[in-house]
């Protein structure tokens, strides 16, 4: 058996400890530890973007980081992102360009674009279709989300 | 406000915006047990040992079954309760004496959480002895019956097409194939299983797509009574008619869960999706087709073979028969025969995949076309538009059955909606500019595919409707929702009947225990099939409610209007209303008889129910077009512009029908140019992952641009529904094909989907 | 996809980490981005018992760019080579290339160092350093830093000359002369993806001809390599559009291509042909 560490980190802004096996991810300790379900995992490997998280202000694939990686980090979830309202212009615009069909990717492409709105809120659209390109939708043939993240990023500019 | 018809945001998003999405993953009881699969890692081998010992000696392992350890379990069955003749092609719930394919279940763990489980599972020790792997089924024998591979012929047609064929003027024959591919949903599959002693009920929550009709198979499989079984779906990451076919998962979930006394979660890893999930497509066809001079069509025959894989799924045969009964599309033609191969080989079992049967079917047909207008002369659309089923000869009778159901088109103006397209689209123009640039040197091409696709039809779709004290309704339906936006389009339809706001709809869905029957969310029926009945539920609940309202009044109903949720007088309409809530509230079973309304003891408050059937399906119809720019050193076709039209008889919320048409055509675009499951010659899958298996990324397709039209009603429901799902992904292959052909300047080009690079460059190697 | 147990050690210095990879005695892997490494486990291929998670290190060397040469320390991300302030050939040419990797959330994780530690003959890092006579610097606690040229690190497909203790701790690339000029062309299915074919080419135009003339190709053989009979047929030469084929078709004469089930070793030359060509025109531009 390997060790079980004690971890502490910032989660959505709140101080928080668990303790894991080295080999959960983050991606699980936040699903089976923490019960935070928003986070999806679509591939384990990285490839699909359901999971992606934000450590230390930059988007991450929470299945391929270890849990124990997270020692002293800001980690935000989707939860964390739609509580403090900071996500609202884009939860607007995905539902207003019907970018959410089963859902299950939507988390992922949500804390992306967070990301990237937060990194740079005068990003151009055709950074955002690139951005758009990093992670996998089945449903929506990727037009409506590209849309919406454009139509969030206008509404960012304008209040910024 | 009328909601019909109009394009609103869909109700479903809310949640899944927030993180909030309750998919299967997410549902974990809290003292479940982890269950693992262990998978043969050999395509064919006869099995020598299969020992668990290892998995039971680690802590945290509860317990781990082979096949002798399971006791008399029946193989996974057919939905049709098809028996005999193709009773030896169903799948064992583990393998026993033989392995049919890599992946295939030979034992299972059930752990206390998943990282245990995984490790239990490598430590079964499993031997076999190798046995030749059959992954190229026999081309030369292809419609003959004689292969032992041949699990069953599929043949439909009428007249005589050798007569057909030999007094035609021309003759084309085409070898055409489609690769395999996978519908692939982002959520991969999973089972909870749960056994409530308490109530003596068995709760099953993840298999999604047809909840009663995978209860009653769980049912017959683990020899319970289905009314003991309560299958309830959560949100669904996808299914595109790959999730919800029952399988041996799901069987041993149901079988830990009660065997063992607690709650089994059963969650699928991606890798084990790509080898475990139904596979589909994977046809190869013979086919002909015989054309007069003047670009009429006369005939066609089509010979095809179907790459099996394994076993048989629960859905036995009907890609075959799908195949067979939609070739024709929507021309004329003076015969025309389809035979269908079912064969089996070493890989992973086939079944559906969004617009199975179809997308092939059209590939065919429509490159036969492309086929005889390259031979004529003629331009490939004007050969189309000549062979068109005319308007006037609806409905139309294909000569042709899909079971015991004679294929009957029943609405139908499809020269109008390629008039329209070409408006709307600007084809002319579009084709004119393609053609510039290529005799500039571009390589660059423009296609165009018609289909006519299937929805809806048959019986056991019902809507149970009541409306509460505070006016909210409630719409239990037998349906499913996929992420296709069922809840809302119910809500649209069942909201214009009773005058409330669509937000004030709550649509019930993919619960057994919540209504009797239901044919869940296959086949493009939901909306069809349960939006008819909820619009026949709601027009009784609205009787209900003016029936009750004239007693109350003392107004007879036929004077009264229901509006913005209140009943009132229709000459006094500036009059305060009676909310429906407080009609609702009257209704209830202890008051009604007070008030001496009308009420009915067997249908107590508010609410009605109804159910539908259709004898016939209906058969909505559309075009794909694509302009395609092709890198002729690399072989890379890059889809610059793509376009759907399709006519849906009467579109519920046209956005939610474009997002339907938009999504469908990505995948079709995937499954033209990216999208393929290879197998080595020893049947090793080469995609075990989503790095493997190239799934369209944003940056290689277009924004798709629709034209939804409602030009012809369905005749068979009242509101004229036809299904939407699987039109957008039915006519990307064809199109594509004829768009590449066009750009490298060779008819004919394509015969393989898909369309990778390599093949491309084959092509070009040919040709020059 | 659970990787197997594994024991996780976080050290704060090279030496530290370097400790802990001789007491593994090889059964230990570096943790680095985990883009490659982490997957690989996840489908258990990899299996190590430790982990040296080197995210931590506190005297890793980072990303220093002398007029003579740019050094890159083990913990340098992609995003970081990509959005490099840098104006020179060398800064350009790696800003370029670490635009071609993965996607933004891969580049936030994934490093240089553990790129060409991981051996993939279809890294951009890979092709890279081969093409810019790149010296790395691999450490051991036993036997400290030793120098080896980039085109005899690469051993094979994802096996490379460093030895299990061995860490990669410094990859030290020349400085391009001002004057240089350089061109990369890829085929991949997707962006994002692993390239099929990908190559660069570096040169000099003095009085109108070429010198210096660079030409590496990667995903094509096992090993990303320079093609001297293609630098050689250009060397001295005025660009053109003639010469240029001439040298691509070189290039694709010479290669022994890997063949994989989605592209076969006739498509791959092809696309060397096309890749070094398109990269030739590119360094001309």
């Amino acid at each position: 058996m390997s060790q079980i560490r004690p971890l502490s980190f910032r989660l959505n802004g709140v101080d928080t400890s668990v303790t894991v096996e080295p080999r959960r991810t983050v991606a699980e300790m936040l699903r089976s530890d923490l019960r935070l379900s928003g986070t999806t995992v679509g591939c384990e490997q990285g490839s699909c973007g359901s999971c992606t998280v934000i450590v230390d202000g930059e988007p991450v694939r929470a299945c391929t980081l270890f849990a124990v990686q997270l020692e002293g980090r800001e980690l935000r979830t989707i939860e964390g992102l739609a509580r403090d309202g900071s996500i609202q212009a884009l939860q607007e615009a995905f539902v207003e360009e019907d970018a959410v069909q089963c859902g299950f990717c939507t988390s992922g492409f949500l804390v992306l674009a967070a990301a990237a709105l937060e990194s740079d809120p005068f990003i151009e659209d055709e950074a955002i279709d690139a951005l758009v390109s990093a992670n996998l939708c089945r449903c929506t043939g990727y037009g409506p989300i590209r849309r919406a993240v454009r139509k969030a990023a206008k509404t960012t500019r304008r209040a910024t | 406000m009328r909601h019909l018809g109009r394009p609103l945001p869909r109700l479903e998003a809310s949640p899944l915006v927030s993180g909030r999405g309750l998919f299967t993953g997410s549902m974990q009881a809290g003292d479940h047990l982890a269950m693992r699969l262990v998978r043969s890692p050999f395509a064919h081998a006869r099995v020598t040992s299969v020992d668990v010992s290892g998995a039971l000696a680690l802590p945290g392992v509860v317990a781990a079954w082979s096949w002798s350890d399971l006791g008399d379990l029946p193989p996974i069955s057919y939905r049709t309760g098809d028996t005999g003749r193709l009773d030896g092609f169903r799948q064992p719930v583990l393998a026993s004496d033989l392995v049919r394919y890599v992946g295939e279940p030979i034992a299972v763990v059930f752990a206390e959480d998943p990282a245990t489980a995984e490790d239990a599972a490598d430590q079964v020790d499993f031997r076999a002895e190798l046995l030749d792997a059959f992954i190229h089924p026999v081309t030369s024998a292809l419609g003959g019956s004689s292969d032992h591979a041949t699990v069953a012929l599929v043949e439909q047609g009428f007249g005589d097409v050798e007569h057909a064929i030999a007094s035609a003027d021309i003759v084309v024959e085409l070898e055409l194939e489609v690769g395999r591919q996978a519908a692939m949903p982002l959520e991969p599959r999973g089972l909870i299983a749960r056994w409530d002693g308490a109530r003596n009920l068995l709760e099953i929550t993840g298999a999604a797509k047809i909840p009663h009709i995978d209860r009653d198979l769980l049912a017959d499989q683990i020899g319970r009574p289905a009314s003991r079984i309560v299958l309830a779906e959560g949100h669904v990451g996808g299914g595109f008619g790959a999730r919800g076919e029952i399988g041996p998962e799901d069987v041993l979930a149901c079988l830990g869960a009660l065997r063992l006394g607690r709650p089994v979660a059963w969650l699928e890893d991606r890798r084990e999706h790509m080898t475990a999930a139904p596979q589909a497509r994977g046809q190869r066809h013979i086919a002909r087709v015989a054309a007069q001079d003047d670009g009429r069509l006369v005939a066609m025959d089509v010979t095809f073979m179907i790459d099996q894989g394994a076993y048989l799924r629960p859905d036995g045969l009907r890609i075959a028969e799908l195949t067979a009964a939609m070739l024709q599309g929507p021309y004329r033609l003076d015969a025309f025969r389809a035979l269908g191969d079912v064969r089996l080989t070493n890989k992973t079992p086939a079944g559906p995949y969004r617009g199975a049967g179809r997308v092939e079917g059209t590939f065919v047909r429509e490159r036969l076309v492309d086929a005889v207008a390259d031979r004529l002369g003629l331009d490939p659309v004007a050969v189309r538009r000549r062979n068109l089923v005319a308007a006037e000869e609806m409905p139309a009778a294909r000569g042709v059955t899909l079971g015991e159901v004679p294929v009957v088109y029943d609405s139908g103006d499809y020269a109008l909606l390629l008039k329209r397209a070409e408006q709307t689209f600007a084809l002319e123009r579009l084709r004119k500019r393609t053609r510039t640039r290529r005799s500039k040197g571009e390589a660059v091409g423009f296609g165009l595919a018609f289909f006519v696709d299937r929805s809806g039809g048959g019986s056991g779709d019902g809507v149970r409707i009541s409306v509460d004290d505070t006016g909210t309704v409630e719409v239990v339906t037998g349906a499913a929702d996929l992420g296709q936006g069922l809840e809302t389009a119910v809500a649209q339809i069942v909201a214009d009947i009773l005058a409330v706001p669509y937000t004030d709809v709550r649509v019930v869905h993919g619960r057994t225990d919540a209504i009797g029957f239901g044919q869940g969310a296959e086949a493009s029926r939901s909306t069809v099939m349960t939006g008819t009945a909820a619009q026949q539920a709601a027009e009784k609940v609205r009787e209900k409610a003016l029936a009750a309202a004239a007693a109350l009044i003392g107004v007879s109903a036929d004077r009264l209007m229901l509006d913005e949720g209140e009943v009132r007088p229709i000459e006094h309409s500036d009059a305060p209303g009676l909310p429906i809530g407080a009609i609702a509230h009257a209704l209830r079973p202890d008051r009604a008889a007070a008030l001496a309304l009308p009420h009915s003891p067997d249908s107590a408050g508010l609410s009605a129910e109804a159910w539908v059937s259709l004898d016939s399906p209906t058969y909505p119809y559309g075009l794909a077009a694509a302009v395609v720019a092709v890198d002729e050193e690399t072989g890379a076709a890059t889809v610059e512009r793509f376009f759907v039209a399709a006519d849906v008889g009467n579109a519920v919320n046209p956005k939610l029908v474009e997002s339907q048409l938009a999504g469908g055509a990505v995948q079709g675009i995937g499954g033209a140019l990216s999208e393929e499951l290879l197998f080595t010659a020893t049947g090793e899958p080469v995609a075990i992952s989503f790095a493997d298996y190239a799934l369209p990324t944003a940056d290689q397709v277009p924004d798709i641009e629709c034209l939804i039209t409602d030009d012809a009603p369905s005749p068979l429901t009242p509101l004229g529904l036809k299904g939407a799902g699987e039109l957008g992904i039915n006519g990307a292959g064809a199109a594509i094909a004829a768009a590449i052909d066009e750009a490298i300047g060779t008819p004919g080009a394509v015969t393989h989907l898909p369309v990778t690079p390599a093949r491309l460059r084959a092509v070009l190697r040919g040709v020059s | 996809m659970t990787p197997a147990s594994f024991d996780h050690h976080a050290p704060r210095t090279i030496d530290e980490a370097l400790g802990l990879l001789a007491q593994a005695g090889g059964d230990a892997r570096i943790l680095a981005g985990g883009q490659s490494l982490v997957p690989a486990m996840a489908f258990r291929l990899a299996q190590p018992s430790v982990l040296v998670d080197i995210n931590r290190l506190t005297d890793a060397p980072g990303l220093v760019e002398e007029s003579d040469r740019l050094e890159i320390g083990p913990l340098v991300r992609h995003e970081t080579l990509r959005r490099m302030p840098s104006r020179t050939p060398l800064g350009e040419v790696l800003a370029h290339l670490a635009d071609h990797i993965g996607t933004w959330p891969v580049r936030t994780r994934g490093t240089f160092c553990g790129s060409l530690a991981h051996a993939d003959p279809a890294s951009e890092w890979g092709l890279a350093v081969v093409a810019l006579d790149a010296n790395l610097t691999l450490e051991s606690a036993s036997d400290g830093p030793r120098s080896v040229p980039a085109s005899e690190f690469f051993a094979g497909m994802q096996m490379t000359a460093a030895r299990e203790e061995e860490m990669l701790t410094a990859v030290t690339i020349p400085a391009l002369p001002a004057t240089a000029r350089w061109g990369f062309a890829e085929f991949g299915r997707r962006t994002g993806d692993f390239a099929t074919v990908l190559a660069l080419v570096v040169h000099e135009l003095k009085g109108g001809r070429m010198t210096g003339v660079r030409i590496a190709v990667g995903g094509v053989e096992d090993v990303p390599r320079r093609l001297g009979p293609a630098e050689e047929a250009l060397e001295g030469a005025a660009p053109s559009k003639v010469r240029f084929e001439q040298a691509a078709e070189i290039a694709s004469e010479i290669v022994e291509p890997l063949e994989d089930p989605l592209s076969d070793a006739l498509h791959r030359r092809e696309l060397v042909r096309e890749m070094v060509l398109r990269a030739l025109q590119r360094s001309t531009r």
